[in-house]
Order: structure tokens, then C-alpha cells, then sequence
């Protein structure tokens, strides 16, 4: 997945005074850190600042003193008032240094503070959302607030705000300086800024033109770059290989052709202000070697102006920059507080003491559904009115075509969508009256997407029973006939499975997902017995071991085996999204539905068939 | 790396081009000082005014040739760094383009892109900045040494010593954050990886309550990132302020020297003026180029991700000397005891196909049915030779296709793909995508078969419609019947169409397979399909079942004698 670097930067905030209120506010309790910070930020430039001013003053005192010793007409340089001067300038320059070493020490903590915490922050409220929420937002939009815009504010944090405060008191603290030494030459060195500012002001508006171009650009690239490459196949079989690569270059050269003048107007910035910087050098050279011969001002303090021209153009740069920055972080900060601040699942019942400390529940199973009406949107309600007794032990076979919401009422059954009205009871307890972990107890659920995690064998088993000992896990793999074949596996139990898993099989993953629910022993099974790719053998051994999980336990089975389906106790049949029918096979049959209409079409040479060519 | 500077090689010349001018530069930069170490000797200290005038104007005319030198400079390096960016987007897009599915599936599609967009940009920026940091700073570190020592020996081993002290900080520093650097990537990809499964797993971590689990498995990826960060954000702490302190120890240093060498007419005031300068200028050059060395592991990491692709070679080899199609090519197809296993699929795995043989003839349509995962669509892929046999051969016309040219076979087949995606653009250059010389009456035709002359000319522009990238402002029927008008434009012999009905309803499918039948009823069709009411009427219908034919024959047959066959049927429940 790609994640664009900088993509903040370009993107501009919807409200955002309300952003930064929340920025000040999350960073409210470093208050005394950050206070701290910017004192130890000022001190240290200011410091820094008063520097070339006590070097000046020592120039000045050679320089004084070698005039009267080549003139005759004094004595030698006073060096033991050099040396105080000097002793001065290294205690500043330590002083300095260490204000600065403490104000980035702080702020470096803080800001890893400040970014695992919201990291943290974003990764917990995940697993606090509905589902429905992940129905609607795609996985590159959530990921990118945890990766682009977290980076952001973490680099905005370490960098930019210190170097704000840094920038402004170099850029106040050295003006003053300057006048403090001749308004004249200050003036002189002025004038060079609005002609330097313009000049960027130029640059940057032309830089800005190109970039926005080379972005366009770049888009058509790598639109062209996705599109190719998830349709590999039709470029290929249609020997379209040549004309792709022509369609590519041309919008490749485009990037090309604008990149490279964004790039260029780019890298003429610093020349530019460097030319600005010795223009104001050579300046300053001139017209101070004149006034020192005028008397006017000492030789040292043209050294110290010279070392104050060089360092005033650096700081107005940095602002600029760090502006752009800071805008980019409050767009950041907006998106990912816009997350953090996402409607939450309803909350657990809140129980009394005594109700906590009564006995751990047991379930047996019994599952009813009570006029149960739901909708994925209030609006759209597709279960109308869904009642129905299961005993403890019965199979429920969910049976529809692709797309009929079959799932549905199985993420109704462990509360991953909130009723619209009705109630499901487990042994005749309203479901909303268990907390979720309560509820997600009872149930042991194998999906077809099996869900494999980067870690060994062993623990992927254990995921959702932590304390289950290695013998435990051993034994849910025998019952899960995985065992054997993990034993042949290089490091057996601790191999590790990749990202993708790719280094097992699908039907074996599927096994392990099957023995992680043997060994959580839940009382009611959901499964979905949809295998894709995945060998005979092993998939003997699963529609097995799904056969002797199901003995003895209420289970839900999205049903695609006929045998299955013929043995179940209950048959849900689906249709864009509703339950239309229930019932067992035999009774189903004999109503004559959906139901026996489907079943019967398959075997009676197309009915189906000829009512559409002839309609 | 060494992708990136064999990719370098194009712009040697600019490149050697930078180098002199960037050693310009830096003369030129060095030079400044001593002109305003003459101005204060010989100008304001004898009181000498129109010398002050004569090297102040030397001083301007320096600046300006280096601000020169520098923009002629960024102008190779931006050429340099896209060009290379460049030539590396196009060199990994073409390497890609000629991928068999086993390479796109050994990197994965997402990969392929992020090599193919991220990581060159992460190479250009880089390129950018190094260029200039790692040819320039050097440059000047080193010049200005130099020219320290030529004015005095005294001064210049003091800023000799700053540097050796920057030198060696340095050093440590580098390796100590090195290995920081380079774990950095992997920790932010462990975090990636944990939000990337808790997203996907999502259903899972509920059913299983393992929130907590969760929470807790990240925050110790989360707790390991922080440590490193804290860790290189702290030594950054560090790190300035030292820097800063030598620097300015340096000039105190000099001054405090320079003034007992002045007065005892060992040095000329203007000396240590422009020592100032020197010791600057070289302390910056060394602040410059460690800054720049913080980019370089990603970018390593990148490039070396690059190279990865570029160094791939496509797994199917086509003939240096083809056999030719005859002239009058009729399109039969056939399997002669097919066995297939994926490339990357271990010993153990079991065949995909295993002795598969049947014939599609021409005039005829051949089904192929099984369960999802039995190993239909490898048919097609095989076919098309995406992939090769592992056993026994396919044929066309009785040449295997092994022996034709990679055009050749293609040309001769119209292929649905399972998933329709249409390119961005319009209808027609939808339609026309596999047949640019196709007469309007073709496409006419084309988009009558495939049930879509109402859609398409019911829109305000009709054939002229805007298609958005990968057809996103079509239905998936839409896009279903564009592709297979698509298909159809071309006027080949042999069609394959792989479960392309699946997203029209019953109607049209009967429609669609009806005018497919009259128009092109005596080409080779084989259509895979997941219907049984789409395949009913096939002349033939083999039945594929965990890789092996399970069955062959009529509807009226397999539902005679074959079990696998009319348990689909029965299965149909789920999927009809």
C-alpha cells in the first residue's frame, strides 16, 4: 500500500483554530515541560546572540592595542582584560550549550512521549469502534493516520516548534544586536532582505507551479502504474505490453519534464540566499572597513556585524519553512483527533459488585431470537421481524446465495452491529446485558478469511485463550488433525508464520483456526464451511474435524455442503439480506419456497433457463 | 545502491560537469575571507579606502560567480536525480509489464507499486541532496584546511584540531546511530504490520476478546519504535549543542591565539578574520554532510528494493526460433494430460491439475465447472501461458504452445478475465484496446453481443463516455459486459471467458450467451463458469474436482453419471 510521504503538507485544515485548541489541550499536561523548553530555547539563543558582540569587544582590544604599538604611542595589548573577555565569551558558550542540550533533551522525550501516545491511542480505539465503522472506511485510510500524520505531528513536536521559538529570538535578538552597533550598517544590510525576500517570494511561486505539476504528473503515473499492474493479466494476454510502456513514457516524461525544473528551482534556494547572505557580507566588509577608518565604529564590531549578517538570513528561512510545517501538522492533527474523537460501541452494562462476584456463567447454548430488526443503516432494514428457538446441540445451516448477508446474522449473534429492535437471549439472557467479553466467551467462530498473525504456530493457536499451557495447544492440534503435519514443519510448533502466511497452506491455516477454537471450547460454533483452494486430504480432514467439534455444541454453519445442510436441525434460508424462510430440509421441501424452488431448478433441466430467454 | 549508480552512468558527463563546478565553488567560497582579510590589513587598519573599494568589488564579483557556479550546479543535479528517478521508473514499469503471475505474486501487486512510485522518489529525494552534500562539503572541509595552513601554521592546526575533535564525534556518532537508522524502518514496519492485521483481523479480535492482547502487542512494537526514537532523538540532543560549542570554542580559541601571534608579529590581524571564517565554514561543511548521512539508509533500503524487481527474471522463456501459426488457423485447443503445480509450491503441496486432457473444438463451447479453488482459472492461465506444465502439454491447431511466439498465441485468443477492469480513457478506446483498427461496424457488433448497446448509447456521450481508472464509474455488470465486448472486438478464434456472466442476472446472461452463439458460434469458446444454468447448454462441459476432469460431457449426461457434477447442481443453493 502506498503511503505518500508528506501527503500532510499539501492538504489544508477544515477548522483550524478548533485543531489547534485540541493540540494545546492534548499537550497540556507537558505545560511545565514544554514552559521549560521555551525558556531554555530563548536563554540559549540569546546567549548565543550576545556571542560575536564579547568577541568584538576582544578584536577590538588587539586590534586597538597593536595600532598603539605600531604608532608608539601605548602600551602593548591589555591581555589580561583579553582574557577576562574571553573567559566571559567560553562561560556563555557553555551556558548556551547546555540551556540548549537540556531544551532539545526535553523535547525529544516529550515528543516520543507524545507520539507513542497517540499511536497507542489510535491503535486502542480500533478496538473500540463499531464494525460498521470499517464497512465504510478503507484500511489505507486508517493506517495512513497512524503512519503519515502521526510522523508529521512527531517531527513537528521535535523539530519545528523549538525551532519557531529558536528562529524568532536569533532573528529579534540579532537585529538588536546589529542596531546596537550601527544603525547605518544595519540599515545597509536591510536593504538587502526585501530584495532577497523577493526574489524567493518569485522562486517559490514558480517552485510552487512546477511541484504542483510534477503532483499532477506524478498522479497519471501512478495511476497508470496501479491500473497496469492489477490488470497484468488483460495487458499481457491482450499483447498490449509495447503500448502500455509507450501510454507510461509519455506521462513518465511528463513527470520528467516538470520534476526536474521543481527540483532545479529547489535547489537554487540556498545559492540564492547564500548570495544574499555574502551580498550583505561584502556590504558590511565595505562599509564598515569605511566607518572604522572614519572612527566611527571599532574593528571588532565589524567582525561581530559580519557574524550577525551571516546568521540573520538563516532564521527567516526557517520560519518560512517551519510555517508550512506547522500548517501541514494541524491538517494532520485534525484527521487524526477526528478519529481519535469517532462514536464508540455502546458500552458494557455496568454491574454491581455483588453481580460481578456471582458464579462464572456456564452457558449451554440456547439461542433465541426475539423479533430481532436489523439494518446495516436505519434506513435500509433488511431482518424485519426474525424469531426463532434454538435448542442446546442444534445445527442452524444458513444457506443463500453470494451476497445474501449470510454473515449477517452471525455478526448479530456476537454484537458486532447493535439491533435496530428485538433481542437476541442466550439461555434466555439479553445479549446486551453481557459484556462483549462475556458474550465473545460463549461463542468460537471459524471464518473463511482465516486470520493468521505474525508469530509462531503456537501462539497463533493460543490467540484468545493466553493462559492455555503448550500441552493444551499440543492437544487442540491432535483434535484438529494438525499436529502431525506441524511436527514436519522446520522449528514444528515455533515456526513462524509470515505476513501473509504464504508459507502454509490455506487448508492448513484453516486447521489452525479450527484447533485455536478447539482450544477455547466455547459452547456455541460458528463456522463457515466455504473452503477455497485447498487440497482433498486436507479437506477431508476439516469437513472431519468441523463434524466432531459440532457433536454436542449449538452451532451456526454457513452451509455450502449439501450434506450438511440436509442434517440440519434448523435451515435459515437468505435472500438479499433477509431470512425468508425457516424450517428443516424435509419441511422446507414440502412448503414449496425459495427454498425447494432452488433445490428442485438444479435438477430440472434449466427452468430457470428458458423462462429468461423466453421473457 | 549499486542500482542507482549503475543507473547514474547515463549522466557521467553532468555529473563530472558538477564536480568541477561544485570545486569551483568551494575555491570560490574559500577565497572570500582572505579578501576580507586584506581589506582589514592593508585597508582599515593603514586606512587605505579605495583598497577597502577594490576588494569589496572583488568580493561581490566572487559571490555572484559562485551563486553561478551553484545554479548551474542544481541545474545538472535536478537532471541528474529525475533523470535517474526517471529512467528507473521506466526500467522497473517495463521489467514488471513482462512478469508472469508467479513474479506479481512473489512481490505481491501493492509491493510492485510502492517500488514502482515511493521507492524511486525516496531514491530521487536522496540523490538530491547527496549530490550536493556529499560532493561539495567535502570539498570545501578539505580546501579550507588547506588554505588555512598557507596563512598560518599556529592558527590553522588550531581549526586542524576543531576538525579532527568533529571528526572523531562524529565518527562515534555515526556508528552509534547507525544501526538505529537501519533498525528504524523495521520497527515502523512492525507497527504497520500489527495496525495492518488488527484492521483485517478485526472480526477476529472481537470474537476472540483479545483487545487486550491486542493493546498489548502493540504497544510493545510501540515501545521499541519510542526506545529508538528517544534513543536517536536524545544523541540528536547531544549532538548539536557539542557541535555548536566546538565551533564556538574554536573562534574563541583563535582569537585568544591569534591575538598573542598578532602582537608578537607572528600574524596579521586580517588573519584571524579570516580564520574565523575557515574554521565556519569547514565545521558547517562536516554539520552539513552528517545531517545528509541521516537519508542515506533509506534510501539503501530503497534502492535495494529496486534492484530486487530489476533483478528478476520472468519465469517462462519464449522461443528463440517460434514455429509459425499455418495460415489458416482454425483454434482448436487441447490438453494432453496437463499436470500443474505452482512455482513457489513446496514438495509437499499437492498438484493444481493433475492429468487434465480434453479438446475444445471449433463451433463448439466448452464448459469448464468445479468448486471454487479446484483449479479452473489455472486452466486459462495456462493457456495463455502465464504459467507453464508441470506435465504434459497444451496445444493449438496440434502446435504446442511452447513453440509459438508470445504475440502470435496471444493475438489468436479473446480472454474475460475473472475480475472486469477497464482502463481509464473512454468506452471506445475501452473497446478498441485489442483491435485499434477495428471498423465502427465491428464495434457495433462487438457491443451488441455483449448486451450493452442500451447502457452505452443511453449515455449523453455515448461511445465518447469517460471511463475512470480501472472502470470505477461502471456497475460491475457494466464493467463485466464492456470487457467481454472488449474481448469480442478482437476477432480472434479462440475465446476464453473466465466466470464472465457471474455479475449478470439470468436474463441477460441467456441474452448474451444466445448472441454469442449466433455471431461467434463458430469459434472455440471454453467459458468457466460457476452456474450451472450458464453452462447447461454447452456442447461440452468437463468437470474439474480438486485438479483432476471428474467428469466430461452434456448437462444431460453428468447429471446421469457423474456425482461431483450433481452435487454442484445441488450446491447451487449457495451460488445460483
Amino acid at each position: 500500500m502506498p503511503f505518500e510521504e508528506g501527503e500532510g503538507v499539501a492538504s489544508k485544515a477544515k477548522d483550524p483554530k478548533k485543531t489547534i485548541k485540541r493540540l494545546i489541550h492534548f499537550l497540556s499536561p507537558h505545560k511545565a515541560a514544554l514552559f521549560v523548553v521555551f525558556t531554555f530555547a530563548v536563554v540559549s539563543t540569546v546567549f548565543a546572540v550576545i556571542g560575536p558582540r564579547v568577541m568584538g569587544r576582544v578584536t577590538t582590544i588587539l586590534v586597538d592595542g597593536i595600532l598603539a604599538h605600531m604608532f608608539g604611542t601605548g602600551l602593548l595589548t591589555d591581555f589580561r582584560r583579553m582574557g577576562w573577555l574571553v573567559g566571559i565569551l567560553i562561560v556563555l558558550y557553555i551556558i548556551s550549550a547546555i540551556t540548549n542540550f537540556f531544551q532539545e533533551f526535553i523535547m525529544a522525550r516529550l515528543s516520543v512521549k507524545v507520539t507513542y501516545d497517540l499511536r497507542q491511542r489510535i491503535s486502542e480505539k480500533m478496538h473500540r469502534l463499531p464494525i460498521n465503522y470499517f464497512d465504510t472506511r478503507s484500511q489505507g485510510e486508517i493506517m495512513s493516520r497512524m503512519t503519515n500524520d502521526v510522523d508529521m505531528i512527531s517531527s513537528t513536536l521535535s523539530m519545528n516548534l523549538t525551532q519557531l521559538v529558536t528562529s524568532v529570538t536569533t532573528l529579534v535578538g540579532t537585529l538588536i544586536m546589529m542596531l546596537s552597533i550601527s544603525w547605518l550598517m544595519t540599515l545597509a544590510s536591510l536593504v538587502v532582505i526585501p530584495i532577497s525576500m523577493y526574489i524567493m517570494v518569485v522562486i517559490l511561486g514558480k517552485s510552487h507551479v512546477f511541484f504542483s505539476k510534477q503532483q499532477e504528473a506524478l498522479g497519471e503515473v501512478n495511476g497508470i502504474v496501479e491500473e497496469t499492474y492489477s490488470a497484468h493479466d488483460i495487458v499481457r494476454a491482450y499483447n498490449s505490453e509495447t503500448d502500455t510502456e509507450t501510454k507510461f513514457r509519455a506521462a513518465n516524461g511528463k513527470v520528467y519534464k516538470s520534476a526536474w525544473k521543481a527540483q532545479f528551482m529547489a535547489n537554487i534556494v540556498e545559492p540564492i540566499f547564500n548570495f544574499v547572505g555574502n551580498l550583505g557580507y561584502v556590504l558590511v566588509a565595505v562599509m564598515g572597513g569605511w566607518l572604522v577608518v572614519q572612527r566611527t565604529i571599532t574593528i571588532g564590531d565589524v567582525q561581530a556585524f559580519i557574524q550577525y549578517i551571516q546568521t540573520f538570513t538563516q532564521p527567516l528561512g526557517e520560519i518560512g519553512a517551519a510555517g508550512n510545517m506547522l500548517q501541514g501538522t494541524i491538517a494532520a492533527s485534525e484527521r487524526v483527533f477526528e478519529f481519535l474523537d469517532e462514536e464508540e460501541e455502546v458500552p458494557d452494562p455496568q454491574r454491581t459488585e455483588a453481580e460481578h462476584g456471582a458464579e462464572p456463567y456456564s452457558p449451554k447454548g440456547r439461542v433465541t431470537f426475539e423479533n430481532v430488526k436489523f439494518g446495516y443503516t436505519p434506513d435500509k432494514i433488511i431482518l424485519h421481524d426474525f424469531s426463532a428457538e434454538i435448542e442446546p446441540g442444534q445445527m442452524v445451516a444458513i444457506v443463500g446465495p453470494t451476497g445474501a448477508g449470510k454473515t449477517t446474522v452471525v455478526k448479530l449473534l456476537m454484537r458486532f452491529y447493535e439491533l435496530n429492535g428485538g433481542k437476541i437471549l442466550i439461555d434466555g439472557i439479553n445479549s446486551t446485558d453481557l459484556s462483549r467479553k462475556e458474550l465473545c466467551d460463549i461463542f468460537g467462530m471459524v471464518l473463511q478469511d482465516t486470520w493468521i498473525y505474525n508469530a509462531s504456530i503456537m501462539e497463533n493457536i493460543r490467540y484468545g485463550s493466553p493462559n492455555a499451557t503448550d500441552e493444551e495447544v499440543i492437544a487442540a492440534c491432535k483434535a484438529a488433525h494438525c499436529h502431525k503435519f506441524i511436527r514436519t514443519l522446520p522449528n514444528g510448533y515455533n515456526m513462524i508464520l509470515n505476513e501473509e502466511a504464504s508459507n502454509i497452506s490455506q487448508g492448513h491455516k484453516q486447521l489452525f483456526t479450527i484447533a485455536r477454537v478447539i482450544l477455547k471450547n466455547p459452547a456455541i460454533l460458528i463456522l463457515d464451511e466455504a473452503t477455497s483452494s485447498i487440497d482433498t486430504r486436507t479437506e477431508i480432514l476439516i469437513q472431519q474435524t468441523m463434524g466432531e467439534i459440532m457433536q454436542n455444541r449449538t452451532s451456526f454453519v454457513i452451509a455450502h455442503r449439501l450434506s450438511t445442510i440436509r442434517n440440519a436441525d434448523t435451515i435459515l434460508v437468505m435472500k438479499d439480506g433477509n431470512i425468508i424462510e425457516q424450517g428443516s430440509h424435509d419441511y422446507l421441501l414440502a412448503a414449496g419456497g425459495f427454498y425447494a424452488d432452488l433445490y428442485n431448478s438444479q435438477f430440472s433441466d434449466g427452468i430457470v433457463e428458458e423462462e429468461a430467454i423466453a421473457s | 545502491m549499486s542500482v542507482v549508480f549503475k543507473y547514474m552512468k547515463p549522466y557521467t558527463w553532468m555529473m563530472m560537469c558538477a564536480v568541477m563546478l561544485l570545486s569551483a565553488e568551494a575555491y570560490l567560497a574559500l577565497i572570500l575571507p582572505g579578501f576580507m582579510a586584506d581589506i582589514v590589513n592593508d585597508g582599515v587598519i593603514t586606512g587605505h579606502l579605495s583598497v577597502i573599494w577594490r576588494n569589496g568589488v572583488f568580493m561581490l564579483g566572487i559571490t555572484v560567480l559562485a551563486m553561478a557556479t551553484a545554479l548551474i550546479t542544481g541545474f545538472f543535479t535536478a537532471k541528474t536525480a529525475t533523470g535517474v528517478a526517471n529512467d528507473l521508473r521506466e526500467a522497473v514499469f517495463a521489467k514488471v509489464l513482462r512478469f508472469t503471475n508467479a513474479e506479481v505474486n512473489k512481490f505481491s501487486t501493492s509491493s510492485l507499486i510502492t517500488r514502482t512510485t515511493n521507492d524511486v522518489m525516496q531514491v530521487q529525494n536522496t540523490l538530491m541532496m547527496a549530490i550536493r552534500q556529499f560532493i561539495y562539503m567535502p570539498i570545501l572541509a578539505v580546501g579550507g584546511i588547506i588554505r588555512a595552513l598557507e596563512r598560518s601554521t599556529t592558527l590553522a592546526w588550531l581549526v586542524v584540531g576543531a576538525t579532527a575533535v568533529m571528526l572523531a564525534l562524529m565518527a562515534i556518532l555515526f556508528f552509534v546511530m547507525l544501526p538505529k537508522f537501519t533498525k528504524w524502518q523495521s520497527l515502523i514496519d512492525r507497527i504497520n504490520l500489527i495496525t495492518r492485521e488488527n484492521l483485517s483481523g478485526i472480526l477476529v479480535v472481537r470474537a476472540f476478546s483479545s483487545q487486550i492482547f491486542e493493546k498489548n502487542r502493540f504497544a510493545v512494537a510501540n515501545q521499541d519504535l519510542a526506545a529508538n526514537e528517544k534513543f536517536v532523538g536524545v544523541t540528536f540532543a547531544f549532538m548539536t549543542p557539542i557541535i555548536m560549542l566546538i565551533l564556538n570554542l574554536t573562534t574563541a580559541l583563535i582569537v585568544w591565539v591569534g591575538a598573542h601571534q598578532a602582537s608578537a608579529f607572528r600574524a596579521d590581524i586580517g588573519d584571524i578574520f579570516a580564520f574565523l571564517q575557515y574554521g565556519m565554514l569547514i565545521i558547517f561543511a562536516f554539520l552539513m554532510i552528517s545531517m545528509t548521512f541521516v537519508m542515506v539508509p533509506r534510501a539503501v533500503v530503497s534502492a535495494g528494493r529496486i534492484k530486487e524487481v530489476l533483478d528478476t527474471e520472468g519465469g517462462i522463456v519464449f522461443k528463440k526460433n517460434p514455429v509459425p501459426l499455418p495460415a489458416d488457423f482454425k483454434g482448436k485447443v487441447e490438453f494432453r494430460g496437463v499436470d500443474f503445480k505452482y512455482p513457489d509450491a513446496t514438495a509437499e503441496d499437492d498438484n493444481v491439475l493433475t492429468d487434465v486432457s480434453f479438446t475444445a473444438r471449433p463451433g463448439q463451447t466448452t464448459a469448464i465447472i468445479g468448486a471454487t479453488g479446484a483449479g479452473k482459472t489455472s486452466i486459462f492461465k495456462l493457456i495463455l501461458r502465464f504459467f507453464d506444465v508441470t506435465g504434459g502439454g497444451i496445444f493449438v491447431d496440434g502446435i504446442d504452445i511452447r513453440d509459438l511466439r508470445k504475440e502470435e498465441l496471444h493475438d489468436k485468443i479473446g480472454f474475460v478475465a475473472q475480475k472486469a477492469t477497464l482502463f481509464k480513457g473512454t468506452i471506445r478506446s475501452n473497446l478498441l484496446y485489442a483491435n485499434k483498427d477495428a471498423t465502427e461496424e465491428q464495434v457495433r457488433d462487438a457491443v451488441d453481443i455483449a448486451q450493452s448497446t442500451g447502457f452505452v448509447e443511453g449515455k449523453p456521450e455515448g461511445y465518447e463516455s469517460n471511463v475512470a481508472q480501472g472502470g470505477s464509474n461502471f456497475s460491475g455488470g457494466q464493467r463485466q459486459r464492456l470487457s467481454i465486448a472488449r474481448a469480442l472486438v478482437k476477432d480472434a478464434p479462440i475465446y476464453l471467458f473466465d466466470d464472465s456472466f457471474s455479475a449478470l442476472d439470468l436474463k441477460t446472461d441467456a441474452l448474451l450467451r444466445a448472441a454469442l452463439k449466433k455471431k461467434r458460434g463458430d469459434r472455440t469458446i471454453i467459458v468457466i463458469a460457476q452456474r450451472v444454468s450458464s453452462i447447461m447448454d454447452a456442447d461440452q462441459i468437463i468437470v474439474i474436482d480438486h485438479g483432476h476432469v471428474a467428469g466430461r460431457g452434456t448437462h444431460a449426461e453428468l447429471m446421469q453419471n457423474c456425482e461431483v457434477y450433481k452435487e454442484i447442481a445441488a450446491s447451487q443453493l449457495e451460488s445460483s
